[in-house]
């Protein structure tokens, strides 16, 4: 009999497709940056149009950078927490494939001006089903791999993977349905308020369960094994992962604070998102109790500095967050940039500074060869703390005063600002934030090239199970 | 069996872990979401809130294919300085033939529920055409295409209004027989100025500066 092996290799392409989804992502959202500055650099050309533009970044940061890289994560940890290789490993790489062929005719669809409206949801109807068909797959190898461990207790990460694989299904389906007219263009099942209702039932746990939920999976996995310690309270974990199950799915209305739907959804949502403080933040202590006796690893280790940054940058987005969903602080952050900063906070300094981490602590591990340049690592660091710093900051400058100016009254109660006005006022803010985003996007692209030299030359080395090996 | 106990048993089989993650998490949505798609309040139309006009059908899904959402809300917020910018505050039923909703989530430009009759058609043709001749420190994208491209240029009109009437829109045949003739000879820069000069003006406009 053939000597059992892990199927790694299909985790190279998935994480290699994710590198190159952050640069393509990142590098359209410097450019809606830059249009934000300077709005004749559309040419006067559709495709190159802000509104198709940005569209195009949000869903290849998301769907390309992120989901490849938990997907790629996810076959790696799931074979290894296991104990076995992965099952129906030619429909792992059907979902490899199929996923960068739907996200990548998807995003030329964007910027034709196939848009469903819905965000975060904007691919139409073909592509919805295309992703519906690969999700389905994804579940069937990871559950199938699950089933037939040699280990008798699913590793904690494998539920936070799960729920990102059972929720996202869920979710997607019910928001994508539509009658469609052509294959280009559908209207929504649902419409109005109802539609909104449904729409950040989705959009707001799309971000719980994909860019929260998932990324905890990477973590859960991926920094006990890099600190070399175990999870530092196994209870805690079991409890924060039912409660932030639960509790997720309640807090999107707070995306609809004093928008016309009904007042008790509205509240039910802000409370739930209080709530929602409370798991987030057993899952960050865990996590930062768990490097704690570690620390001296962080001098030298550029990897587990990215991944204990993630997870600062993980409490602050998730205080911020429930902030946020309070009724008297969203009349002032609602409809305003603080919204893009807290997003980014969590984007840029959570999931993308996570995902750096482990790939540059998974990448030579699966290359069987060292890093190419712990010093480029380094420098990456910095660049990406730097660059998050001074977009969220930048961010919340022009969010606090948008969100004040336009509220605010004169002593006769007229309005004390035009619209025009604020909007001229924040070309500061925007300039500085278009200069994050380059000191960002220039770190990325360090570990672009930093990971292909590691990769440059050599093939995924085959690791084998315990028990086989032992066999 | 103590919680640590109950656990042990879901953590070690596969069914027994998705169905308990599928059931966690679907309780949010049944007791919140649920509710508010049966509830008919939500979904009936304001008193004067018709369903769009083919050209206004148009220029929506224009609106929609440009993502004017990205930077342009629909949602006047019932606070005093919201209603004295944009008018009157928006009601659920005035998007009740809006799919999808478009009320947005992001103000980089105003707010545009109560932009219908605000400025005339001509001031809307020049600022899609370029946004910084009528609005100097502006920094719109101009949509100098819209004013090349005829209206039916998109997917076929009476299949869309055919389908929005399978969900429910009052379209008659007529209308439907109609609707060719009504977005001929216009561009996609009428339709989406019809679509704009249109929006929110089931209630009455209000003032603001």
């Amino acid at each position: 009999m053939a000597k059992e092996v892990y199927h790694d290799r299909v985790v190279t392409a998935l994480v290699l497709c994710s590198i190159v989804w952050s640069v393509v992502g990142m590098l359209a959202g410097l450019h809606v940056a830059a249009e934000l500055v300077w709005p004749q650099l559309d040419f006067g050309r559709e495709w190159l149009s802000y509104g198709r533009l940005r569209t195009l970044h949000t869903n290849a940061v998301i769907f390309g950078f992120g989901v490849s890289a938990l997907m790629g994560t996810a076959f790696y940890s799931v074979q290894r927490t296991c104990h076995v290789p992965l099952f129906a490993p030619g429909l792992a790489w059907f979902c490899c494939v199929g996923w960068q062929l739907g996200i990548l005719a998807g995003g030329l669809s964007l910027l034709a001006g196939w848009n469903a409206g819905k965000e975060y949801a904007e691919l139409e109807w073909p592509f919805d089903i295309a992703i519906a068909v690969v999700w389905v797959c994804f579940a069937i190898v990871f559950f199938g791999t699950i089933a037939r461990r040699r280990m008798p207790a699913i590793y904690v990460s494998n539920w936070f993977y799960g729920g990102l694989i059972i929720v996202i299904a869920m979710l997607h389906i019910v928001n994508s349905l539509a009658v469609p007219v052509t294959l280009s263009k559908s209207y929504s099942l649902f419409a109005g308020a109802q539609d909104a209702i449904v729409q950040w039932w989705y959009g707001h746990n799309a971000v719980g369960f994909l860019l929260t939920g998932g990324f905890l999976g990477m973590l859960y996995y991926f920094l006990p094994k890099h600190a070399d310690r175990p999870i530092w309270s196994y209870r805690l974990s079991i409890v924060a992962f039912w409660a932030f199950t639960y509790a997720y799915i309640w807090a999107g209305p707070h995306h609809l604070h004093y928008n016309a739907i009904p007042e008790w959804v509205q509240s039910l949502g802000m409370v739930m998102s209080l709530v929602l403080l409370a798991p987030s933040w057993a899952t960050m202590i865990n996590g930062v109790m768990t490097v704690a006796g570690a620390w001296e690893k962080l001098k030298t280790d550029p990897a587990l500095k990215f991944i204990v940054l993630s997870l600062a940058f993980y409490g602050l987005a998730t205080f911020e967050g429930p902030m946020m969903s309070i009724k008297s602080v969203n009349v002032v952050s609602h409809f305003t940039d603080w919204t893009i900063g807290h997003v980014h906070s969590g984007a840029l300094g959570w999931n993308a500074m996570i995902t750096f981490g482990t790939f540059y602590f998974l990448v030579p591990r699966l290359m069987g060869a060292p890093l190419h340049s712990v010093r480029l690592a380094n420098i990456h660091f910095w660049l990406a703390l730097a660059g998050t710093m001074l977009y969220v900051l930048a961010m919340w400058g022009a969010g606090v005063s948008q969100g004040l100016l336009w509220l605010s009254l004169d002593e006769i109660g007229e309005l004390s600002f035009s619209f025009k006005d604020i909007m001229a006022s924040m070309a500061p803010y925007y300039a500085l934030r278009l200069a994050a985003g380059l000191i960002f996007f220039a770190g990325a692209l360090l570990l672009a090239y930093n990971l292909f030299m590691t990769v440059k030359g050599r093939r995924t080395v085959a690791a084998a199970p315990p028990a086989a090996a032992e066999a | 069996m103590n919680g640590v106990g109950l656990h042990k048993r879901l953590e070690a089989n596969t069914g027994l872990l998705i169905f308990g993650i599928l059931f966690v998490s679907a309780i949010g949505g049944l007791v919140q979401v649920l509710p508010s798609i049966f509830q008919d309040s939500l979904a009936a139309p304001s008193a004067g809130v018709k369903p769009h006009s083919p050209a206004e059908l148009v220029g929506r899904d224009i609106y929609i294919r440009e993502g004017c959402s990205t930077c342009h809300s629909q949602q006047v917020r019932p606070l005093l300085a919201e209603v004295k910018r944009y008018g009157p505050f928006s009601r659920a039923g005035e998007s009740a033939y809006d799919r999808p909703f478009l009320w947005g989530s992001k103000r980089t430009g105003p707010d545009l529920h109560r932009v219908g009759g605000r400025y005339s058609d001509e001031w809307q043709r020049l600022h899609l055409l370029d946004p910084r001749t009528v609005v100097p420190n502006s920094i719109m994208p101009a949509y100098p295409w819209l004013a090349e491209r005829p209206a039916d240029a998109g997917p076929d009109i009476q299949l869309r209004m055919r389908a929005l009437r399978s969900l429910g829109h009052p379209y008659s045949d007529a209308d439907i027989e109609a609707a060719p003739a009504a977005i001929e000879g216009l561009t996609e820069m009428d339709a989406l100025v019809a679509y704009l000069q249109g929006l929110g003006t089931a209630m009455p406009a209000g003032g603001g500066r």
